[in-house]
């Protein structure tokens, strides 16, 4: 795949690369700057961090956009590409619903995750100021921008449906070309074209795509079987997109839930079903990105670079066997990695609880104990905070911002 | 023209990481000999504090190695990638693994937990820098010619291997100069001499492991061989060695503080050394840097490209590695926060 495409689309990565540089730098700066830096000199040395992150999308969907709708060359005789524009070979029809769309969800996550701690906490009992702007920091951010990622992932998929039509059909499950294309809410595609299960909802699908019951939608069948994802991977795509428009769909209810309170009492909602749901929001985003990049990937198949070079293709000559060990290593690594880093995490924050309920903490139980971030005050009037009685001192914002 | 220049860039690039990410390494290899809990504590905490803000910054270079191959030199790249995929792909378990073990043992209390995230850490120090060194080997003596399969003989040959261990001892020497550097920046005098010894030892192994290298893998590498004892090549590796010399005599001094660009200046001019012993060749003798080279306009806008970074990582660089050598960058513990919580409600 490199040896071939790596000259058309791989300067993306370039932009990654600093991107990559700079979020090092200035991320070290920020985490380690907090005792020594002036606040203000700190706080500056941040704001590159943002910028950084939204570079290095630039890069990364950058190549995916083109593994998606490649141009910027032509083939020689050979097969080989010459004449590379890099200008055409980054900005690919694809790139610019893509990255909104990616940029937009990464914040919305983000936003989601953090609030969702909080939220846990909340629930938990926790009220203090600390926790309340833990919580709607993040939490704002992410409502505003859920009904926009709703406007967002819309015109992506409008816009797959005129660039990359295959990928459309299988994402939707429409097996003929044709007019008054019916909805599938999931359903499971047969190798025959009809569906089984499912809700069916008439005419639908011809109106989300171009607004009208007359909208030619092109199926599956348009292309050769051996051009086209297979009938259990179109499913597959299917579902992961309908499971991250439903998360989507959610995600603004709660939105408009929180407006709502705000608009209407300045306050955040009372109910502990909104605080659940807060909570449940950050895992959902996440499995709502992964939906977005299973619906993206399985639904291009079988190609790597679309209509130029299948998977098959690319895959070098190393065996089967050696390619599912190492796939296997790498899964059992990241199994474990992820699993001591939630590990760790929890055993810090089961410390700091007893810290909290004012047990001392532990004293050094061996070298080097002292551990990064430590936990919020434990203080008598942070634990007074912790009652519910809102209006506790500012005693528990964070240590660092003193 | 232009693929020159980039081969060049990408030249610089690898000695780049040598530096930053040998630094990296050998400090975690100081990490895995420093002893047991009660003796290694005092050493396992230098390294710490010295390597947590520059770690990651030090290995980006490496990404920056990686897509300078894959757009300038796809050949290259899909060459290299094909036959040693399976040291290249241990390299890689190896920096998430130790990446993880350095980040999660800091936070970690309990002993034994402490010792498996070292460990972690500690352990892949050594195998990444072996792996990376090995196909180094593999590049060098000519063996990871475009259209080779994977097969074991390409990476783990007697100049694969003398190449990984050269690149442990070099990483081992360049973290004992620095961590010499920063015992003496935190006026931890025993600590000095404690690094600077090892210091002194690995500059030893490496001088020793060069001489075997060179007469065992002779034959194998006759190119790469040739142009090291001739010419520019040699010139540099006479060079490197007199910066290495001026190290070893940097180290014993007041101001080990020097030693650190003396050792720095020693492991590039090596790799800079290697280079121009392969000219023309990416992959000697079967691969130029014209053959492989990718279309033209990608090469010149990845000539932009690194313009651009110099100009945007460059000085953000230089501020992380003032701050950090200023000692304004430290990790917060439990008991800072708990301090500054005591003094915010005062």
């Amino acid at each position: 795949m490199m040896g071939r495409w790596g000259d058309v689309f791989g300067l993306g990565f370039g932009i990654e690369a600093w991107a990559f540089f700079l979020e090092a730098v200035f991320i070290a700066v920020y985490l380690y700057g907090w005792r020594r830096l002036k606040p203000w000199t700190h706080f500056w040395l941040g704001v590159p961090l943002p910028l950084a992150a939204l570079m290095g999308a630039f890069g990364i969907i950058g190549a995916n956009a083109w593994m998606n709708t490649p141009q910027g060359f032509t083939l020689d005789a050979a097969g080989r590409p010459v004449n590379v524009s890099v200008q055409q070979a980054v900005f690919t029809p694809m790139f610019g619903p893509q990255y909104w769309h990616f940029v937009v969800a990464m914040y919305l996550t983000a936003g989601y995750v953090v609030a969702g701690i909080y939220a846990v906490g909340w629930l938990r009992g926790r009220r203090d100021r600390y926790h309340k702007l833990g919580f709607c920091v993040p939490f704002t951010i992410a409502a505003v921008l859920t009904p926009l990622q709703f406007f967002l992932g819309d015109d992506i998929a409008r816009q797959i449906f005129h660039k990359q039509p295959v990928k459309f059909a299988a994402a939707e499950i429409v097996w003929d070309t044709g007019t008054h294309v019916p909805e599938y809410l999931f359903g499971r595609l047969q190798p025959d074209g009809t569906v089984k299960g499912g809700l069916k909802i008439s005419d639908l699908n011809s109106i989300l795509a171009g607004f009208s019951r007359d909208t030619q939608v092109t199926g599956l069948t348009s292309v050769p079987a051996a051009d086209r994802p297979t009938t259990a991977e179109a499913t597959l795509a299917h579902w992961t997109f309908d499971i991250m428009a439903m998360i989507g769909s959610a995600l603004i209810l709660l939105a408009l839930w929180y407006g709502w309170c705000w608009l209407r009492r300045r306050d955040l909602p009372r109910s502990r079903w909104f605080f659940r749901c807060a909570a449940l929001a950050g895992a959902a985003s996440v499995v709502t990105v992964e939906c977005g990049w299973i619906t993206t990937e399985v639904g291009r198949q079988p190609w790597i670079v679309y209509r130029n070079m299948r998977v098959s293709d690319a895959v070098t000559p190393t065996s089967a066997a050696a390619l599912w060990t190492m796939f296997g290593i790498v899964v059992v690594v990241y199994v474990l990695v992820f699993g001591a880093f939630m590990g760790v995490v929890l055993r810090m924050s089961r410390r700091w609880q007893r810290a909290d309920l004012g047990l001392v903490r532990p004293a050094a139980d061996g070298p080097e104990t002292d551990t990064p971030y430590g936990p919020r005050p434990e203080l008598p009037a942070a634990r007074a905070a912790d009652a519910p009685s809102p209006q506790g001192p500012d005693a528990s914002a964070p240590g660092s911002m003193r | 023209m232009t693929a020159d220049a980039v081969a060049w860039i990408l030249l610089l690039a690898v000695a780049a990481y040598a530096c930053g990410g040998g630094v990296d390494y050998g400090a975690g290899f100081w990490d895995l000999f420093a002893g047991g809990a009660e003796r290694g504590e005092r050493p396992r905490r230098l390294i710490d504090h010295a390597m947590a803000p520059v770690w990651e910054t030090n290995n980006v270079w490496l990404v920056f190695v990686l897509i300078l191959m894959w757009t300038g030199f796809p050949v290259l790249f899909e060459a290299v990638f094909s036959a040693m995929w399976l040291p290249l792909a241990l390299a890689a378990v190896g920096l998430v693994l130790r990446g993880a073990g350095f980040a999660l043992r800091k936070p970690t209390r309990r002993l034994a937990r402490r010792r498996i995230y070292g460990a972690a850490f500690a352990v892949c120090s050594l195998l990444t820098p072996f792996f990376l060194g090995a196909a180094a080997g593999g590049v060098a003596s000519g063996r990871a010619a475009p259209g080779v399969t994977a097969s074991a003989e390409v990476w783990a040959n007697a100049t694969s291997v003398v190449a990984g261990l050269l690149a442990i001892a070099a990483t081992a020497f360049l973290g004992a100069v620095f961590l010499t550097a920063d015992a003496r920046r935190f006026g931890e005098r025993d600590l000095v001499i404690y690094f600077r010894l090892r210091a002194w030892c690995s500059l030893v192994a490496v001088g020793v492991l060069a001489l075997i290298g060179l007469s065992v893998t002779r034959k194998h590498t006759t190119y790469v061989y040739h142009g090291l004892t001739h010419g520019f090549g040699l010139l540099l590796v006479l060079l490197s060695i007199a910066a290495a010399a001026a190290t070893a005599l940097l180290i014993g001094t007041h101001a080990p503080g020097w030693a650190r660009y003396t050792s720095v200046a020693s492991v590039a001019l090596v790799i800079a050394a290697w280079g121009i012993a392969q000219r023309p060749y990416l992959v000697p003798t079967s691969l130029t840097v014209q053959q492989a080279a990718g279309a033209t306009k990608p090469l010149q806008w990845l000539m932009l490209v690194t313009a651009i970074a110099l100009v945007l990582v460059g000085p953000a660089l230089v501020l992380l590695y003032r701050l950090d050598t200023h000692g304004m960058l430290e990790a917060q513990t439990d008991a800072d926060v708990e301090r500054g919580a005591a003094q915010g409600q005062r």
